[in-house]
Formats: structure tokens, sequence, C-alpha cells
């Protein structure tokens, strides 16, 4: 059987598992499709948050990523999990209590205003359709890599799945098929990885590969890593850089606060049936994330040093272009890898020297998607790769969706434009909603905007200066009022896009960029990608200052924030079960 | 509410406090101290190959800030208990 015939069998076989969960979780009720009743385990919660905050660039782009900025990238392995930590000690058990859908009607109650809901959920839509685009785009190109078909066809597929069993099951529909997916994904991630730790070390946990020998030299991994950079002049892998420090920290901050304010996550937390089980449920979340997390940094760096002992390391090892291998032809006729033989002597050299580098073309991606062809795994492990990629996108993209239709049908129809809706219209909405997140989210697919690939780093911003310091507020600081709690989110949000787009341009339109994207204009020299934190700072900031010289909030919120902090007592919003 | 009294309850919440503070010193201690802050001075040192620097930003403050969550979780159990205030099945 060749090879694409088995992709299509892994693949369709996926698919059918996700669509079959579909119909047999059908949504019936509002609570069914925006917290799926309520009755997740937790530690099937935690394997679904896993799937759904670790998107198509966790699964295809981070190895790669840290392959080539090595100690640098480690900003996002420990902001995209510091951030579960967060997560797990100051919102999800209170906003678990507090027991309600979504996140801007705590906003709303805790606010005692409709203001503070509606900016609530403008910044939701905000951070969550920005990140969005990133995984329709991720969709588009992971299934047309995969499948052999156009973006524009691999996008309209994956837009048909996901509006199938996220329109018809809601939040419990999308539950099961991320945990589905979370076992493709991991499994996909897991095999190639061990195959190369254990073809190089020896060892089979990459974990422990990565600080073990080559089989083949005795030296160390990370050693022989530096030692073969040194050669080519490229930075060395593990060292600090000196200049970054602040930048790292503030980067890091941003990602960490930024993942525990991102809606879609948090909503996640509503699903499972005790304040208990919220917090232990976000300690198994980070276990399944972890494990991949973990995994990266060894598949990135044993991947590049393979990738760079292909090429040769020096002079008398230099690969000569008619004997490459196999692999090296498959990926040359995606476009991501291209050599140039500018000397004409029939052998590549790969330099840091732009003048002598004829490794024109090297896309980071490659360290993943090649990876079990690098590692000569069957055909199968292939297979699996390309299911896991596809479900990686398809998981947080419903996630996503979600939060979005949630809090469009749930705090703006109902909450703010027609109370009285009754339950069936609102599920009926629920379902419209969805419907219609999909359809701007696939527009947004097909036509990426300018600023697509600032975008995710400009979600966890936003999350990060208007939603993470209100929401913290709102459980810590009783005394915190509607005021101070505006004025601080418009502030962090303000802040935030200003700094972006002043260094990026307004709307990412680089002409519109008035001080320019160079370093010696940051503020500290903190990166745009970096300024979340800085936001957050202002927005607590701004709302203490507000809340000391306005009135307190009533008798009634500070009972609500009592009854938060404790894992049983009437809370306002526990009725009726 | 489910305390005996108003001190009782602010009790629990103080309680609730020191723990939260204790373990996100350690959550910053192992990311950004060990893992930024003092990474250099760390990598100094070496385990197998791995320069401790290094692998606290890439694999250790991962797999402290697993172990702080369970930590969490437990202390909080014990906490719930102690006050009186852990849910049984009815109080969901």
């Amino acid at each position: 059987m060749d090879q694409q015939t088995l992709i299509y069998i892994v693949v369709g076989a996926t698919f059918a598992l996700y669509l079959g969960i579909a119909v047999y979780c059908k949504a019936g009720s509002t609570r069914e499709f925006y917290v799926a009743s309520k009755g997740v385990h937790p530690v099937a919660n935690g394997m679904a948050t896993a799937a759904d905050w670790m998107s198509a660039a966790s699964f295809i782009s981070m190895a790669g990523l840290i392959a080539f900025l090595g100690y640098g990238g480690s900003v996002f392995l420990m902001g995209w999990t510091g951030g579960f930590v967060l997560l797990a000690m100051l919102l999800a058990p209170y906003l678990r209590k507090f027991g309600k859908f979504t996140v801007p009607e705590f906003l709303g109650d805790r606010y005692y205003s409709n203001t503070a809901r509606v900016i609530g959920v403008i910044c939701l839509i905000l951070a969550s359709l920005t990140y969005v685009i990133g995984q329709m785009t991720g969709t588009g190109v992971a299934f047309s890599r995969f499948l052999e078909v156009s973006y524009e066809v691999g996008l309209s597929i994956g837009m048909l799945i996901v509006f199938f069993y996220a329109v018809m099951g809601g939040m419990k529909g999308i539950t099961y098929t991320q945990i589905a997916q979370y076992c493709v994904m991991i499994t996909a991630y897991t095999i190639p990885a061990i195959f190369i730790s254990l073809e190089m070390t020896g060892w089979a946990l990459p974990q422990i590969g990565l600080g073990a020998q080559l089989t083949e030299h005795g030296t160390y991994v990370l050693d022989r890593l530096d030692q073969v950079l040194n050669e080519l002049g490229f930075a060395e892998y593990v060292a600090v850089n000196e200049h970054n420090r602040i930048n790292m920290f503030f980067y890091t901050l941003s990602l960490m606060i930024g993942t525990a304010g991102l809606p879609h996550v948090i909503i996640r937390f509503f699903t499972v049936p005790t304040v208990k089980a919220a917090r232990s449920s976000a300690g198994w979340a980070l276990v399944f994330i972890a494990i991949l997390y973990t995994t990266a940094p060894a598949v990135g760096a044993m991947a590049r040093l393979n990738l760079m002992e292909t090429f040769g390391t020096t002079e008398a090892t230099e690969m000569v272009y008619e004997e490459r291998p196999q692999w090296v032809k498959n990926w040359e006729q995606t476009g991501l890898i291209e050599f140039t033989d500018k000397d004409n002597d029939g052998t590549i050299t790969y330099s840091s020297n732009e003048d002598e580098n004829e490794v024109t073309e090297l896309n980071r991606d490659i360290i993943v998607l090649a990876n079990p062809e690098i590692a000569m795994l069957p055909d199968w492990v292939i297979a699996i790769v390309a299911a896991g990629g596809l479900a990686a996108a398809l998981s947080t993209a419903a996630g996503l969706l979600l939060a979005i239709s949630s809090a469009v049908s749930h705090d703006l129809l109902k909450g703010v434009f027609k109370p009285d809706i009754s339950e069936k219209n609102e599920l009926l909405a629920g379902r419209l909603s969805m419907a219609g997140s999909i359809a701007v989210a696939g527009y947004l697919g097909f036509n990426p905007p300018g600023f697509a690939a600032g975008t995710v780093a400009l979600a966890f911003g936003l999350a990060a200066a208007s939603l993470f310091p209100a929401l913290m507020f709102g459980i810590f600081y009783k005394k915190m009022n509607k005021e101070g709690a505006i004025a601080g989110m418009l502030a962090g949000l303000t802040v935030n896009l200003l700094y972006v787009f002043q260094h990026k341009g307004i709307m990412f339109v680089e002409s519109t960029s008035f001080l320019g994207s160079l370093d010696p204009n940051w503020f500290f020299g903190i990166s745009p990608n970096a300024f979340g934190a800085v936001g957050a700072i202002v927005n607590f900031i701004v709302a203490m200052a507000v809340c000391k010289v306005t009135p307190e909030p009533p008798e009634n919120i500070q009972h609500i924030v009592d009854d938060v902090r404790v894992p049983v007592g009437a809370s306002l919003a526990s009725g009726g079960h | 509410m489910a305390f005996q009294n108003e001190t009782l309850k602010k009790q629990y919440w103080r309680d609730n406090l020191r723990i939260i503070g204790g373990l996100l010193a350690i959550w910053a201690f192992v990311s950004f101290g060990c893992g930024i802050i003092f990474a250099e001075a760390l990598n100094a040192i070496h385990i197998g190959g791995y320069p401790l620097g290094f692998w606290f930003a890439q694999q250790g403050s991962i797999v402290t800030f697993v172990v702080l969550i369970f930590v969490y979780a437990k202390l909080m159990d014990r906490l719930d208990r102690k006050y009186g205030v852990q849910e049984t099945e009815d109080a969901k």
C-alpha cells in the first residue's frame, strides 16, 4: 500500500471517530451545550484541556522553533505551561464555584454591570478571534500538506468537520472529541520522538536522551550540538543571551498570564462537577501538556543535530547533492527545504554565512514533519503524524469557536438584549452563533488578514492585559468595584494595543507604525509580543486607583465574593442542581 | 455559609492565601529564577549532558509546575476538611 493511501485510511478513520462521537454526544440543553452538564471527570477534562490548548502550532511548529532558537525557545515552554499554575490556584476553582456558563457572565455579575459584561465579551472575542485565525490557516496548511489537496479544499473539509460536531454537540461533543484528539495527537508526537532518541542515544525517553551521550561519539547530545553549531558559525544552543534577559522575563510572564486569562481555556474548567475536581483537573491538564512540552525540546535538538550531520559539518563530509537521502528529495518537492549550489561543486555547504550557505530554504516545521522519515520509521507512523497534526488544529479551533459562540448567544443575546429568551430558543441561538462563528473564522482563514502572523501573540497580550487582572480582582479583592474594574480593563487593553500598533503598525499595517519596529525604541527593551505583562500591571494600578476614589461595591456583591472563595455554601449561582 | 463564625471564615481564607503564596514563590523561583535570572550561573553545573540552567528552562520548571498543582490540590483538600467545607455528593 502506498504512503498516501495509508494516510487517507488513518486520517479517515480518525474523522469517522470524531463524527461518531458527535452523533453520540448530541446536546439537548443549554447546560449541555455550554458546559457539558458539568459532568466531565477531572482526568477526562484534563485531557480535553490539553487538546484544547495545544494547537497546530504547538504540534507542528514548536519543536522547530526551539531547534532554531535553542535556549531562547524556553520562553514558550515555560510561558505556555506556567500559566496553568496561575489558572489552577488563582482562577479555576473559584470560577467553577461561581457555577455559571461563561467568563463575561462572571464579570457582569461580580461587577454588577452590563458594561463590564460587554467589555468582557469584546475582550473575549478580540482574543479568541485573533487566535482562531491562526488555527484556521493551520488547519488549511495541515490538510493540504497531508492530504495533498489545495489549501482552500483543506480548510473547507476542516470547517465541515468542526461544524458537524461543534454545532450538534456544543461543549459536550467538543469535550469528547477533544479527548479522542488528544490520544491521536500524543501518540503521533511521541512515537517518532522515542525512536529518534533510541537511535541517537539508546534511551527510549527523549527527556533523558537529550541529556545523554550519543551512541556514535560518546559525547553528550547538547555538547555535540554546540560543537557543530560553532563549526558552522551559528550561536551556541544552550548559551544565555545576556542582553535579552529583561525581555525574556516579561515575555515569559506575558505568556503565563495570557494563558491563565484565555477564555477558551478557562471555560473548560466549568465542565467538571466540583471545585475539588477543578483543582486536580488543572493538574491533569498540565500532565498531558507536559508530555508533549518536555518531548518537544528533545525532538528539536536531536532533529537539528541530525539535519546538520546530514548536510555535513566539515568540508570533507559535505552532502553530495546527487546522493542526498530520500527524505530530503521528498521534502524538496514541498518547497520546505531548498538548495542552491552556489559554487557548482556538487556538494551542499550549510553555513551561517549568507554568501556561502547553500541551504537556501529550511522551514522550521520540517523538524516535526520530516522526523519520522529522518528516523526511517515505517509508513504508518507518517500516517499517524498526519492525523495528529489535523487533530491538533481541529481541537483548538473547536474550543475557541465555542468560547466565541457562547459569549454571543449567552452573554450578548440572553444577558443583554433578550433576557426572557426561552431555554429552547437559547439553545437554537447557541447553535446558530456557533455556525456563524465558524463562517467568520472560515472567511478569515480564506482571506487571512495581513497581520495574521502577529495575531497569536496579540491574543495573549489582550488576555493578559484585560481579562486576567479583572478576574483576579473579582476573587481576591472584595472591595474592587465596577468603576475600577472597567477602567482597569480599558486601560490594559489600550496600553497593550497602542504599544503593539506603534511598533507593528495600526492593525499591523507596517507603514502606519510611527515608532518602527526598532529595538532602541522599545520600552526597557521589551518587545511588543512581551508587552502583555506590562499591560496587566497598568490594569492593576489603574483599577486600584479608580477603586479608591469611587463608592464601595454593594453588600450583596461582597457576599458573592465570600461564596466564591469557599467550595461549599450557598452561592447565588449554584441553584437547581 | 458553612462556617460557624466570621473568624473561621477569615482564617480559612488566610490559610488559603498562605498556601497559594508559598507555592507561587516556588513557581517563580524555578521559572524566572533558575530558568532565566540565574540560568547562566547554573549552567556551570551539569547533570548528565544537561547544563542545569538550561535543564530548568526546558524540563525542570515544567515538571515542577505539574507537581505544584497537585500539591496545591492536596493541601486545599486537607484545608477544606479541616474547616468542614469540603464538598459532598449533594453539595455540587
